[in-house]
């Protein structure tokens, strides 16, 4: 089971009105490597995985959907005051006639998340590869999103969602090496 | 939207900072559980961060739901603001 907090993990906060960032930002809500895409991703592949790991795929998958959220807030922030018009200008023209301000699960460059995105192989080691992948990807993204953005108060809530992506993925590098010294010693034993 | 007092604001960061120890703690112990200074400091921040959540629900509404937080009597069910319009 689930529960919710009222509270978001890191402060948000945006400098001003900016809908082209929020057309940017949707990369992570609704994109391949976004935080929607790693949330599911890792809670799905975690019934089949060595108990070892269950717990570390169930705490990263949870903290995926605080990220989700800070996104989301993030572009509510960047575009609840602005006008049709502006949010033609910033090309999301069409997201307006579909969604008027609401959100919706796409990437930046409007085309709806899909399943297709992630993978459960039920190779644990597949798994785990495909997450260390995720993570970086989704660094990656981070930091040229931030190099696109102008605004201090938000690369301020982007720096440390980029920084859980790194320490995310070390964390699955760790569990990597944890099943790889289990199925040695069960070689020998 | 009722306007909040600075230290809504205040409180708020400080139990987001003990809550991020909280959530790295747990990420590290998933791979590291047998480190008994983590665990240690896992249960301290626990404490802590109870703490801090008992003093912020008694000024500003629950936190959590399904009675993970107590209701206060200030009748502020419903309309505290949610984290996106803070
Ligand atoms: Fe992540």
């Amino acid at each position: 089971m689930w529960f919710y907090e009222k509270k978001l993990q890191y402060p948000v906060r945006v400098s001003t009105c900016n809908p082209k960032l929020a057309k940017y930002l949707i990369e992570q809500y609704g994109g391949a490597d976004g935080e929607l895409a790693a949330a599911l991703r890792y809670l799905n592949q975690r019934y089949t995985i060595p108990d070892k790991v269950v717990g570390l795929l169930t705490d990263i998958g949870t903290e995926e959907f605080a990220h989700l959220e800070m996104i989301a807030t993030m572009v509510y922030k960047l575009t609840k005051d602005a006008t049709p018009e502006q949010l033609k200008e910033a090309g999301l023209g069409e997201h307006y006639v579909n969604h008027d301000s609401a959100l919706f699960y796409n990437n930046a460059a409007g085309t709806p998340w899909t399943a297709t995105y992630i993978q459960a192989k039920g190779d644990p080691i597949a798994d785990l590869y495909e997450d260390i992948a995720a993570e970086e990807k989704a660094r990656a993204t981070y930091q040229w999103i931030i190099d696109m953005s102008d605004d201090p108060d938000l690369n301020d809530g982007l720096r440390f969602l980029r920084q859980r992506e790194i320490v995310h993925s070390q964390r699955f590098r760790e569990a990597v090496e944890i099943l790889k010294e289990e199925r040695d010693r069960k070689k020998f034993f | 939207m009722k306007e909040l007092p600075q230290e809504y604001y205040q409180l708020l960061e400080e139990i987001q900072a003990a809550d991020f120890v909280l959530v790295e703690l747990s990420l590290y112990l998933d791979t590291h559980p047998n480190d008994i200074e983590a665990i240690q400091q896992f249960n301290q921040y626990a404490q802590y961060s109870k703490q801090l959540k008992q003093m912020f629900e008694s000024k500003f509404g629950a936190l959590q739901q399904f009675g993970n937080s107590f209701s206060d009597a200030n009748w502020s069910w419903g309309t505290m603001p949610w984290p996106w319009q803070v």
